[in-house]
């Protein structure tokens, strides 16, 4: 059954791909949709067979990789609780994908490409999550990588989405090389790659140090930082977050797919996983939990003010996935598990919907160009609407579970990284529950915007009014921003076919049922019996309990910040429309600031790109071209040719020149002979 | 049969075709078509029977097989051949990538076809006999001569500058052979003998190791290459014709890396050990430098040569950490670096056949007309970066964690490599094949034809096979691999103990 829930999705990226266009894109279509629908449901049989089941874990091995010395790694699975509720994350939202997705790219003329794209990705996860090594997680890590990169710059022909996907690949690279020399650290000091080698020996290291760039440190601590570069870089945390946001440019299903749902959580899952290592490693655990307060607090600033619809919805993820490092750092694995397991449905429930919209829109991400669309796509609107409920922990939601755990948890952790990641989660809480409601009321609710950017509004457009553009109008001249391909003017917004809903309605289901479901389970009684180990806490950690004896006004905390931040955006939005152009108006740099992202991208391209082509330039003109072929061959080249010139001017021709310059040598010779007797 | 073996018969069997092809008169179109297939016959038989040594050859041991010997020069410079798990790998590279430079050529090269095909045919007899040969004299001819076919290569089916590279070339590596041979005399005077197997076990004193270490250094860097002494790589591969570009690449590149695994690290484990800090660094300035420099070029072809520069640091970082990851990974990214970079070059002469330019700038939006080239370059960029389940994550993988178990500071610093490579590989993927095709001259262009998937498919494949059952390569190399590293632990306890005693 493993075989196949893994490998099915690789087939179907084969047939897809290789065959795609010999047997056309219907048929790629409902091959890979179809593979996947099985690799789902298999997924779930695999979920409550192992969740709920008696048995403990399995390991199905499926062939050698290499073997050099002491390094045995293997092709194998790694089945337990904790796998069998990824392989449930990953292919039930990818085959709700891949059918969405049929009707989302039906224009498009590469399907069969986008869906073996979309297999592959599949695969690639699956692999990650079954992994039963850290280097076949890496291959699955690597893997999806790839993926994403096809799959951001999936549409070639924009520049945007190819500097998008080179981006993102290489700020994920730079988070593999800590996750490559944490694995290099890894095998050192267990001498084996394997979970089975690794976890029942982590005691033995507790104390150990390990000597990495002539510092001497706690060896488990240096071990965890590295892996946990890796994974920040993978869930685009605060430093390696940059790349998120622009991987917007991919299609929208596959922004919930890879952007949202599933790859941005891998480096949550490789935390959990390697649970057993980082709860030796407390000092690990502080970063862990410090870097996702910072994540949370400052992806939900940057999202109080952006425009495009997915862009607010990717910081979103980036802020979503500090709260998961932030339950994982203060030793709340399944904490951090639950919101993975609840956000990959209402996330990805958020993205399809506004895939939904921007169909309806014909490619129109703006927001500022949207408006009133509730009357014309309502069905959308109203998942829309359960998605930000449960985003926002509207009580009885997913979030209202996981996320609240959460905040919970770093209350109860009672540490000074548990504290500040408290305070952040709690205000980032406010500001989540702002932008999205910011973000459905611009959507869905007051006046439609979306006539107006066209000179001659097709007159069918009866009730609509044309008054000024947008409510969040910059400061300083317009937004740089691109419009779609089409013009949108000429069409009213449309409901989506049934392949698109139908995906919608089934995470909307998740996402409100998800919660109360499974939260028994993953969180309170029935966790031991749950997890079977799959996620290990140390003899000292007894966050779970302590999170039932909380003052009383913390778990009501974060139900009030999300009616604040609904109050708010309601009163801007809704009753006072004007005042988010004052507001803006009046703090010119915050919202600069904000709407620039921090200018992160500004920064590292001038302390990273720039040098580095500079450098590259100076060591290629100057280094080898100048110094070494100057001084090597060209500049020997040179010399011997100076010589020749010199010896060419000595055979003048002239008989009296050669007898002069015989007689110097003969004179020189005997008073050569004539010294050497002396002696 | 007069004691010659099957590692004969591939040496002689390359000089068979070329001699007929020789024998070919005219320059008539059925000539030239004639010294083509006769040079494809040629090489396949070749790899044919290449492939029946590798049938005969067994993993499990150390020692060399199918060895043949016979007195040539003296009685004890010996015409004496051999194989072990770390050259048959290699021979089998050599003789697997051999046809598709035949069929590379089909079509590219029209003048002095004839004698095109007999210099390749001679460089292979060349190369095998460097990975074949068991007498130290043997191999410094095979070494040298190599160098002449390849000289004539680059410097008469060149491009422009053809005349320049040839000769930078040949100057560059001639320098690092004359120390080679000085100190291949002086170890037969001390050893009395120049049979490999015999000086594999001979311990020379070791103020003579370290001359003779730096001397064989001298030429094998060169060879590599390493940093200081690239320059020369990216300009013959520039001028290189495709199918010379690919031999360079795939095969010549490799004899420094042999050399040092069969020469300098068994025969002088002591210097190896003392000049092993020496290595690390210029691998080091290797990766680093060479993929910064790798970054800003604005050739396709230089840009795979500088490329090709840092994978061969990790080769020389991954010799020198004396550890089995370390040696086995440098040995399998020789191999996998051999498939990659042959195939990229492959790739880069497809469209240079069609433009005949290099230039990045002439390029852009390839995948709109060339889709299935769009495809197999993305395979090749992804197999250059070391994605794994490609072939070269396996080399790049092993010799980081060999350098790592060495020491953190040289895997630090060459674990930039991954992310660099990943900055220039894409961007050139970017530049040339995404976007729109907006430049005139490459509206007519067209897509790969049937000899050239012919060309990449099983390049394609194989690279894939060993990235995922890297097995039938890496086996080879562990049992040499145990052999060598007694040997150099043996050093590195005496260096140890050196250390502790002088505190």
């Amino acid at each position: 059954m493993y075989h196949a829930i893994v490998f099915l999705p690789l087939v179907g990226f084969l047939i897809a791909g290789l065959l795609g266009r010999v047997i056309g894109a219907r048929p790629s279509e409902i091959i890979t949709t179809a593979l996947l629908f099985v690799s789902a449901v298999l997924s779930w049989v695999a979920f409550i067979h192992v969740g709920f089941g008696e048995e403990p874990m399995i390991r199905v091995q499926v062939a050698q990789w290499m073997s050099v010395g002491d390094l045995q790694v293997d092709w194998a699975f790694r089945i337990d609780t904790l796998t069998a509720m990824m392989l449930v994350v990953v292919n039930t939202v990818s085959a709700l994908v891949h059918l969405y997705s049929i009707g989302y790219m039906h224009e498009d003329p590469h399907r069969p490409r986008f869906f073996a794209y979309l297999s592959l990705f599949t695969f690639a996860m699956l692999m990650l999550v079954t992994a039963d090594n850290l280097v076949q997680m890496f291959f699955g890590w690597e893997g999806v990588g790839l993926a994403s990169y096809l799959l951001i710059g999936f549409w070639y022909k924009k520049d945007s989405a190819n500097a998008a996907a080179m981006k993102a690949f290489i700020v994920n690279r730079v988070g593999d090389f800590g996750f490559l020399l944490g694995i290099f650290t890894i095998f050192v000091l267990f001498n084996g790659v394997t979970f089975d080698a690794i976890f029942p020996r982590v005691g033995e290291f507790a104390n150990a140090r390990f000597t990495f760039l002539g510092i001497e440190w706690h060896a488990l601590t240096i071990t965890c930082l590295l892996l946990f570069m890796g994974a920040m870089g993978k869930s685009a945390q605060f430093l390696l977050h940059t790349w998120l946001p622009d991987a917007m440019e991919g299609p929208t299903p596959v922004s919930a797919l890879i952007h949202a749902a599933t790859m941005v959580t891998a480096g949550v899952f490789m935390v959990a996983r390697l649970s057993p290592v980082f709860e030796y490693a407390p000092a690990a655990l502080t970063v862990v939990t410090v870097i996702g307060g910072i994540t949370a607090f400052f992806a939900a600033t940057v999202g109080l003010v952006q425009n495009d619809i997915k862009r607010v919805i990717a910081y979103s993820t980036c802020s979503q996935l500090g709260y998961m490092f932030v339950a994982l750092g203060v030793g709340a694995y399944s904490a951090g598990m639950f919101h993975l397991f609840t956000h990959a449905f209402f996330k990805a429930l958020l993205f399809l919907g506004a895939g939904s919209v921007i169909h309806a829109m014909h490619h129109e991400q703006d927001m500022r160009n949207m408006g009133n669309l509730r009357r014309y796509i309502p069905l959308t609107t109203a998942m829309m609407a359960i998605g930000t409920l449960a985003l926002t922990g509207f009580p009885f939601t997913a979030g209202y579970y996981s996320k609240d755990a959460i905040i919970e948890a770093a209350y109860a952790s009672h540490s000074a990284a548990g504290s500040f990641a408290f305070l952040a989660t709690v205000i980032a809480a406010f500001m989540t529950s702002f932008y999205s409601w910011r973000l459905f009321f611009m959507t869905f609710e007051g006046n439609a915007r979306w006539g107006a950017s066209h000179h001659h509004a097709p007159s069918d457009h009866e009730g609509v009014e044309h008054d000024e553009r947008g409510h969040d109008v910059e400061p300083a001249g317009h937004a740089d921003h691109e419009h779609g391909h089409h013009g949108h003017g000429a069409h009213t917004p449309h409901e989506s076919p049934l392949v698109m809903v139908l995906p919608l309605i089934v995470l909307a289901i998740g996402a409100v049922v998800a919660g109360i479901v499974f939260h028994d389970a993953f969180l309170g009684e029935g966790h031991q019996e749950f997890w079977k180990g799959a996620l290990f806490t140390g003899p000292n950690n007894h966050i779970l309990e302590e999170m039932h004896h909380l003052p009383g006004w913390v778990p009501l905390l974060p139900t009030v910040m999300m009616i604040l931040g609904f109050v708010l955006a309601y009163y801007m939005y809704i009753v006072d429309a004007k005042q988010p152009a004052r507001l803006a108006a009046d703090h010119p740099i915050l919202y600069r600031f904000l709407l620039n992202k921090w200018y992160f991208d500004e920064l590292y391209d001038a302390i990273f790109v720039r040098p580095a082509m500079a450098i590259g330039r100076f060591f290629w003109r100057t280094g080898d071209q100048k110094i070494i072929d100057g001084l090597g061959p060209d500049g020997i080249s040179a010399r011997v040719l100076d010589v020749t010139r010199g010896a060419v001017r000595l055979q003048s021709g002239y008989v009296y020149h050669y007898a002069f310059a015989m007689l110097i040598g003969v004179a020189a010779l005997v008073t050569f002979y004539l010294f050497r007797g002396a002696h | 049969m007069l004691g010659f073996g099957i590692l004969s018969g591939l040496l002689i069997l390359p000089l068979v075709g070329a001699a007929f092809i020789l024998t070919l008169r005219g320059d008539s179109e059925a000539t030239r078509s004639n010294a083509r297939w006769a040079a494809l016959a040629t090489t396949l038989a070749t790899f044919v029977l290449s492939l029946v040594a590798w049938g005969r050859f067994d993993t499990a041991t150390a020692s060399f097989q199918l060895v043949e010997s016979h007195a040539w020069l003296t009685e004890t410079i010996r015409y004496k051949l051999g194989v072990d798990g770390f050259s048959m790998p290699l021979i089998l590279l050599t003789t697997f990538l051999m046809p598709f430079c035949i069929l590379a050529s089909w079509e590219s090269i029209g003048h002095r076809v004839k004698e095109y095909y007999v210099a390749f045919l001679v460089l292979e007899t060349t190369m095998i006999g460097v990975f074949c040969a068991l007498d130290l004299v043997l191999f410094y001819l095979f070494f040298e001569a190599g160098l002449i076919p390849m000289f004539l290569i680059i410097g008469i089916w060149g491009g422009k500058r053809r005349i320049y590279a040839s000769f930078k070339f040949f100057l560059y590596t001639l320098l690092g052979s004359v120390l080679m041979l000085l100190a291949i005399m002086a170890m037969y005077w001390q050893a009395g003998t120049t049979d490999i197997p015999t000086l594999l076990a001979f311990k020379f004193p070791y103020n003579l190791q370290i001359w003779l270490w730096l001397a064989f250094f001298a030429s094998f860097a060169v060879k590599m290459p390493m940093w200081p002494v690239h320059t020369w790589l990216p300009d013959a591969h520039v001028e290189a014709p495709t199918a010379g570009s690919v031999i360079l690449a795939g095969v010549l590149l490799k004899m420094g890396g042999y050399g040092f695994i069969r020469v300098s690290l068994p025969m002088f484990p002591d210097a190896s050990v003392y000049f092993s800090a020496l290595v690390f660094a210029l691998s080091i300035i290797a990766i680093v430098y060479t993929s910064l420099v790798a970054l800003m070029q604005e050739d396709i072809k230089k840009l795979i040569a500088y490329s090709s520069v840092a994978h061969m640091g990790f080769v020389t970082m991954g010799l020198f950490s004396m550890n089995e990851q370390g040696i086995q990974g440098a040995m399998f990214t020789m191999i996998s670096h051999g498939l990659v970079s042959g195939a990229l070059f492959l790739g880069v002469g497809v469209i240079y056949d069609r433009m005949h330019t290099r230039e990045i700038k002439a390029y852009g939006g390839l995948v709109n007309r060339m889709p299935m080239y769009a495809v197999v370059f993305m395979i090749l960029t992804m197999a250059n970066v070391a994605l794994p389940g490609t072939s070269g994550f396996i080399g790049e993988f092993l010799t980081l964690m060999g350098a790592f178990r060495s020491n953190t500071w040289v895997a630090f610093f060459a674990a930039t490599g991954v992310i660099l490579s990943a900055a220039y590989a894409l961007w050139l993927y970017r530049r040339v094949v995404y976007g729109e095709l907006d430049k005139p001259a490459l509206q007519t262009i067209t897509d790969l034809n049937r000899r050239e998937m012919i060309i990449f498919a099983p390049l394609i494949l194989l690279i894939i096979y060993y990235g995922v059952q890297p097995g039938p390569i890496l086996d080879a190399f562990a049992v040499p691999t145990d052999q060598l590293l007694k040997g150099v632990q043996a050093a590195l306890s005496t260096v140890k103990t050196a250390a502790l005693t002088a505190h």
